[in-house]
């Protein structure tokens, strides 16, 4: 109690009630301050900063739906189908809260991919933040499991022949294979007590993980502060309160500026999910109206649209394109071996031969799973492989734009050949574009120090408007 | 707290941001919410029943399912309608004028029933919903007391009602037995759940 503030006696009682709240919950009003009122962040955020609290949003988003969505659904094989078509007809209002959930599942991946690649370009991966962007690829991976599972949930075609795709991948790994495809499905083929499990999974276990996940994210952040475009460190210059010069409060400014990007995505989002819910097929499938039958397979599966960049990838890794691996392997540990010191070039040398043995006595399919993971995978390096003395592409010289727009293009022509039904040169092409994406990383250390930098400045550029 | 100048062009811009925010607000919240009445499947399996009554003894009650609930339909005896009369000074309300459960207005007679010696009733107790058992054995019996004419008893906390389904006084039960909307499409066919006023 003698911690407790004082309040005059003649103070509105408005005052009052705030200073009985705040002495017994102080930790709630520094929270406000540490996070809002008093988070400087950088004053030149452009279009690529709105993501992140889009995401926030769609999170809430799919979480307000999915529980009404519970109320009806059933999880059991033979109801499950037809309850959905229960909420999509009989529940009052039943479509609209289906179609924004799918819509805001495909507009979290959207919404995701952009939050992403505002990273990639701004450098905000880089040294203090490489635990923001571990933290965030956490939740992009957590987020893959959840889209997932929660797409085997309406039980039609493409929702179980994806899921028993996707099982009889675990059952590849040598050994532990099969058993662990079994131990997952909770029987010999996806059935029952594969959804139910799914369904647990979907609505409880992940959502709770995410939610931890996006909390460390944001946590970490504030922290270390924002980066911004310019890739300036803004707490380098501060006024003699020790308030960065180019930082604002991010509330108020940040907090309206994001409710003008709220205002603008739900403009987009309500007409997707009032006009084109099923975006062609893309948003949902065809296939899905369709109710599961384990005895027949449609004609042509694939996985949803976020996924099919990595479903090429998987599809691209064949016999002879394991070759291919082998002597990229190869490549990797002689030149591990020329530039590293010591035992650590033995180390090189040894590990290159291992894997290439293990790629010789292995199924193609096996790698193709191991490439795909390792895709994700690889985004968790990227503060490490980025050896470039500058922190934003703005500073960085010209053609790197050109190294990034390849990057891009590529990704989106792996996506688009995901899509499609395999044939020889679609085969081709995938292959090429494994190689460009995963060059992209591993090549970083070295292109990213080559040509003219510019010199970045210590203050950000910002015009008032 | 601050003397800080009020900036009034800030403030209209903020006061009717926020308004037309909390409409948006309140106009998604109407689908959600809505979504929690019955659906149209719930609805339809709410729907009206027609029950045959021709094989009905005097003496003798069938239970039939309306909307989950159990309804009872009893042909009263002559000897039974005659206690109706009589037990009027000890029921808690005769002349079913309480509007908890609102008594359609064809059955607001001593009887509650449109032909007086068919009893149409919700056989749910208005307290808390038990099913009350019958009781048409007159006399003394546990629970009941000693001028018994005949009804029915609740066996959770012993409301007692009589063969109009009208509670009697100082009973749990504040209200008579509910008389759902009926209507008789032909001398011998009950419709139950739906009426003529509707």
């Amino acid at each position: 109690m003698a911690e407790f503030k004082e309040i005059p006696s003649n103070a509105p009682m408005s005052a009052k009630v705030t200073n009985w709240f705040e002495n017994r919950f102080p930790t709630a009003f520094d929270a406000y301050r540490v996070h809002l009122a008093e988070y400087y962040a950088p004053k030149n955020f452009n279009f690529w900063y709105f993501f992140g609290s889009l995401a926030l949003l769609v999170l809430v988003i799919q979480i307000v739906t999915g529980i009404f969505l519970v109320m009806h659904y059933k999880p059991d094989a033979a109801l499950a189908f037809a309850s959905v078509e229960y909420i999509m007809r009989d529940v009052p209002w039943g479509w609209l809260i289906r179609y924004m959930h799918s819509t805001g599942a495909s507009a979290f991946f959207v919404v995701v991919y952009l939050h992403m690649y505002r990273g990639l370009i701004y450098g905000s991966y880089r040294k203090p933040r490489e635990l923001v962007w571990i933290f965030g690829c956490a939740i992009f991976l957590v987020l893959m499991a959840e889209a997932f599972m929660g797409y085997l949930l309406p039980w039609g075609q493409m929702s179980y022949w994806g899921a028993q795709v996707i099982v009889n991948l675990f059952s590849a790994i040598p050994f532990i294979g099969p058993d662990l495809a079994l131990m997952i499905r909770g029987d010999y083929v996806v059935g029952d007590a594969t959804l139910n499990r799914f369904f647990s999974f979907h609505v409880i276990a992940v959502p709770l993980v995410l939610l931890g996940l996006v909390v460390a994210h944001l946590l970490a952040l504030h922290d270390v502060g924002s980066n911004n475009p310019d890739g300036v460190e803004i707490k380098a210059k501060k006024d003699e309160s020790g308030r960065p010069l180019d930082g604002i409060p991010f509330h108020p400014y940040y907090t309206v500026h994001d409710v003008m990007g709220v205002g603008f995505f739900l403009m987009i989002f309500s007409a997707v999910v009032f006009f084109a819910p099923e975006m062609g097929g893309y948003f949902l499938e065809a296939n899905n109206f369709i109710p599961a039958d384990p005895l027949k397979t449609p004609a042509h599966i694939a996985p949803v649209w976020y996924f099919t960049p990595f479903y090429s990838m998987l599809r691209a890794i064949t016999t002879e394109m394991v070759y291919v691996l082998m002597a990229c392997v190869a490549l990797g540990g002689v030149m591990g071996a020329i530039s590293l010191k010591g035992s650590a070039k033995l180390v090189s040398i040894g590990a290159a031969v291992l894997v290439i043995g293990s790629m010789a006595v292995t199924d193609a399919k096996f790698w193709g799973v191991i490439v795909m993971g390792a895709a994700v995978i690889i985004l968790f390096f990227l503060p490490w492989l980025d050896y470039s003395p500058v922190r934003s592409i703005r500073y960085r010289p010209s053609w790197h734009k050109v190294v990034y727009g390849v990057f891009v293009v590529n990704f989106v022509i792996l996506a688009y050949l995901g899509v499609q039904p395999p044939s020889p040169v679609f085969e081709r092409i995938s292959q090429a574009g494994t190689l460009l994406y995963f060059g992209f990383f591993l090549l970083m250390p070295w292109w990213s120090q080559k040509g003219e930098f510019k010199a970045e400045p210590d203050r950000v550029n910002f015009q008032p408007h | 707290m601050s003397e800080a100048t009020v900036n009034n062009g800030r403030r209209t811009w903020l006061i009717n941001t926020a308004v037309v925010g909390g409409a948006g607000t309140a106009a998604v919240a109407v689908p959600f919410v809505s979504s929690f009445q019955p659906s149209e499947r719930a609805k339809a399996a709410g729907a009206a029943v027609e029950v045959d009554i021709s094989k009905l003894a005097p003496g003798e009650k069938i239970t039939v399912e309306w909307r989950g609930k159990p309804v009872w339909i009893l042909r009263r005896t002559p000897e039974m309608l005659a206690t109706l009369e009589a037990d009027e000074a000890e029921l808690a309300d005769p002349n079913s004028d309480r509007k908890a459960y609102p008594i359609p207005e064809y059955a607001k007679n001593r009887y509650r029933s449109i032909k007086p010696e068919v009893l149409v009733a919700v056989g749910i107790c208005p307290h808390l919903g038990c099913s009350p058992s019958d009781k048409f054995e007159a006399g003394a019996q546990p629970s009941l007391p000693n001028d018994w004419a005949g009804g029915f008893l609740c066996p959770c906390h012993g409301s007692t009602f009589d063969l109009a389904g009208r509670v009697f006084k100082n009973k749990p039960s504040p209200d008579n037995l509910e008389v759902p909307p009926h209507m008789y499409l032909s001398d011998t066919m009950l419709l139950i759940g739906e009426d003529q006023q509707a």
